[in-house]
């Protein structure tokens, strides 16, 4: 007799078995994108050339400001505290100016992204522009993307040695221009250059381009989309600024699918297919190493590379243009409802395809007039605002300031023909390069004159004070006032410096305190 | 442990972390990141070993570096001390006129000198040199020795009335009470006050003045910084404008008393200090 052993079989499987373990750490998969050609490639070959040239020759821009100041156009001098940008001059207290901009810097950021999306991330990043400068070095040295993949798995020959010690002595090269070129804004860049040259510079200027030389050779030419994909916070915190009506680089997978590489043995079978070749043409050529056809994703930087790339595949099979294009969520919905049938069956491309097989008129296409959105105009409104307060705030600031402080301990002196006297510490901003007379002038207390410690005037009602270029002085100044003139013995009486220069009539007032004993 | 939980979307396996619906996806770490990781530890142990760290059972590894931030303060007062340098072989060199003659070196000479009166002079004349009864206001144009910047500078290095000191300032008032009759004093008090108010002076007091006090405070009582006679006809009382105030002045004079500063703090400090007295209002 045969028996049957009755056991339980589970249908179950190791959770860490070695088929499904994944490692803890994974290396880098290299990205080898290849050349693409077209007007966002174009375009993006004007915006290199334009941030780097302002970047690296910004420095180099002479401005006459006359002999007290230097004739740098752009100048942070940390050391006397000035920072110059063209006609402007700006003082520590006057940095607001640049707190300003960075707010409107963030707030043209959010209204950029709210319209066409990643632009900043897919065009003028600093990351992004070092990092298409270092692969068009790369390309230049090692080939285009099949000779460089050959190149790197191939055996170390001594071509491939040659080849890679060039392509990073080059890299190192654009690294150390790029840090030398950022310690130029902060000293005179002629002088610092033969400083630097000669051994001579400060410290902290050798410090700044090795950390800097560092930092762009190993983001631009090892890190490259690492750096924005697992070190950048903005990918993160775009999503905020983005809606359905942001422009995002998209794959319009209503046409595109169902994708065929044999549409003519599809058409044959009458298998409708979609215009999608499943070429892979907008694989190789993204910098980020991912297929833009799985939809809007974290590391696309909307580079539009896969554009010009699928166009170009485009125009040679003769159909339309903008299988992957700058869209809407919204468009790309209504086209996709269109597609389906709301939702109702699998992509259907003949229902978006006019008779002749071109993309019908019934699609939706972006409309600049989707631009105009309340959160548009709100971020609009705000950065357009804070751009005329800064404005305002520019061209009525004062050239000659006053500060006034007055001695708090004594408050006041008996002197000894029964004077009051009051102690001001009297700073007198010239805030232009230029020396200047200026007069120091009380108002509003009776009786009132002054002297100045370290000045020959004997008591009077003004003095004239030569101020230097571009300084502050400061002045200790005594005010006395005779008993009998003031009316109310141990209350604060009124007083005004004024400080008048002649030449230009720029002139500033300071109300403060007069006080006495009862 | 149940099946893992596959993400629809990414094909990715998720850590079974959940909030509000976000799930956290389970992807390997860069290995970049974890090489950075271990270059931090090695950071670490390096530093450790240059810097001081360790602690040991009565003190701690010093490091190899030998950095401490004692020395660091010491180099950086060397330093502050060499910055200084020059301003002070200047000023030991000028006198006193030049040095309040050149803006650089009297700004110099009133910071130090305030520095030194906030630690030396503030406990009689106070922070703000205002000074207090019988302490006297150094803000004011009234000088008991003198207010040029030599008188001034005399007076803080030798002092008033102090004994460890021959050149020091001495003057001292009679104890009147022993010498003139309460009427006679309470006229004297009537004169003084008619002399300070600009009143009538030609009263009973005005002889009993001429015989007794003019000696020293002048026969218009303008007093006499020579001899450290106060003046008694301005608004300033040193011991009180009251006629009791001033009459007790007149029965039992007190005499304010104040040390030498040049043999404690040396001829430098003394300058510095009289630039920033004579700076502060009433020096002439």
């Amino acid at each position: 007799m045969t028996g049957t052993v009755a056991f339980e079989r589970h249908d179950a499987e190791a959770v860490n078995s070695a088929r499904l373990r994944k490692p803890l750490y994974s290396a880098r998969r290299k990205i080898f994108p290849k050349r693409a050609k077209g007007p966002y490639r174009n375009f993006k070959w004007l915006v290199m050339a334009v941030t780097l040239g302002i970047y690296y020759l910004t420095p180099w821009i002479r401005w006459d400001r006359g002999p007290f100041a230097p004739d740098q156009a752009v100048l942070i001098d940390l050391a006397n505290r000035r920072f110059y940008f063209f006609f402007i001059e700006i003082w520590p207290q006057e940095f607001f100016l640049v707190a300003g901009l960075l707010v409107m810097a963030g707030l043209g950021l959010f209204l950029l992204t709210s319209t066409i999306g990643r632009a900043w991330c897919g065009y003028t990043c600093p990351q992004t522009v070092w990092v298409d400068l270092f692969l068009a070095v790369e390309r230049a040295i090692e080939g285009d993307r099949n000779a460089r993949i050959r190149l790197d798995q191939g055996p170390w020959t001594a071509r491939k040695i040659a080849l890679r010690t060039l392509k990073h002595a080059i890299w190192l090269a654009v690294a150390v221009a790029t840090g030398g070129a950022w310690i130029f804004y902060f000293a005179d860049a002629p002088t610092l250059l033969r400083d630097f040259v000669t051994g001579q510079a400060a410290p902290v200027a050798y410090t700044t381009v090795a950390i800097l030389t560092a930092t762009t050779y190993v983001f631009g030419g090892l890190m490259r989309e690492q750096v924005c994909t697992y070190m950048c916070p903005w990918p993160r915190i775009q999503a905020a600024m983005l809606d359905e009506h942001s422009l995002t680089v998209t794959y319009n997978d209503w046409r595109g699918e169902p994708r065929s590489r044999g549409t003519k043995k599809a058409a044959a079978l009458g298998i409708e297919t979609g215009d999608c070749v499943d070429c892979n043409a907008c694989v190789v050529v993204c910098p980020m190493g991912i297929d833009i056809r799985d939809g809007q994703q974290l590391e696309c930087i909307t580079c539009a590379l896969c554009i010009d790339a699928c166009n170009d595949v485009m125009d040679r099979l003769g159909r339309d243009r903008g299988l992957i294009s700058y869209a809407t969520l919204a468009d790309y919905n209504a086209n996709m409802a269109l597609a389906t049938g709301n939702g109702t069956h699998a992509i259907k491309p003949s229902l978006v395809r006019d008779a002749s097989g071109r993309i019908s008129d019934t699609v939706a296409r972006f409309h600049p007039r989707k631009l105009l959105r309340p959160r548009t105009f709100i971020y609009f409104g705000s950065w357009a605002l804070i751009g005329l307060l800064l404005v305002y705030g520019l061209v009525s600031r004062d050239r000659l300031e006053l500060n006034v402080l007055h001695d708090r301990n004594p408050q006041y002196v008996v002197l000894s023909d029964g004077s009051i006297r009051n102690g001001y510490t009297v700073k007198l901003l010239n805030k232009i390069p230029e020396p200047r007379t200026v007069t120091v002038r009380l108002g509003g207390l009776p009786g009132a004159t002054m002297s100045a410690v370290g000045m020959e005037d004997s008591e009077s009602k003004q003095i004239t004070v030569t101020l230097e270029p571009d300084r502050t002085r400061s002045l200790k100044i005594y005010v006395r006032q005779p008993r009998e003139k003031n009316r109310t013995p141990g209350k604060a009486q009124r007083l005004v410096f004024h400080v008048v220069d002649k030449s230009s009539l720029d002139s500033a007032e300071y109300v403060t305190n007069f006080e006495s004993p009862e | 442990m149940s099946q893992k939980e596959i993400d629809e979307i990414s094909g990715v396996a998720t850590t079974g972390h959940e909030w509000d619906g976000i799930k956290e996806l389970d992807n390997p770490m860069p290995r970049w990141w974890l090489w950075t990781f271990y270059a931090t530890i090695f950071w670490a142990l390096v530093y450790t070993i240059a810097y001081p760290a360790w602690p040991l059972v009565t003190s701690a590894t010093t490091g190899i570096l030998n950095w401490s931030s004692r020395a660091d303060l010491q180099a950086e007062l060397v330093s502050a001390e060499a910055a200084k340098s020059d301003y002070i072989a200047a000023i030991e060199k000028a006198s006193v006129e030049e040095i309040l003659a050149d803006d650089t070196l009297r700004q110099f000479a009133i910071s130090a000198g305030a520095a030194a009166f906030k630690v030396n002079c503030v406990q009689c004349h106070g922070s703000g040199a205002a000074g207090s009864p019988g302490y006297p206001n150094l803000n004011d144009d009234e000088w008991l020795w003198g207010g040029s910047p030599e008188d001034i500078r005399a007076t803080i290095a030798h002092g008033i009335r102090f004994a460890g000191d021959d050149e020091t300032r001495v003057s001292e008032m009679p104890a009147f009470a022993d010498i003139l009759s309460r009427d006679e004093i309470d006229a004297v008090v009537k004169h003084v006050l008619a002399l300070s108010s600009g009143g009538d002076v030609a009263d009973a007091g005005a002889e009993i003045f001429a015989q007794n006090c003019a000696a020293c405070h002048g026969d218009a009582g303008k007093g006499n910084p020579e001899l450290g006679a106060p003046d008694l006809t301005d608004a300033i009382w040193l011991y009180g404008s009251e006629p009791a105030e001033i009459a007790a002045q007149i029965r039992r004079p007190r005499h304010g008393v104040m040390p030498a500063w040049e043999a404690r703090l040396g001829e430098t400090a003394v300058k510095e200090l009289t630039v920033y007295v004579h700076s502060l209002g009433g020096g002439e």
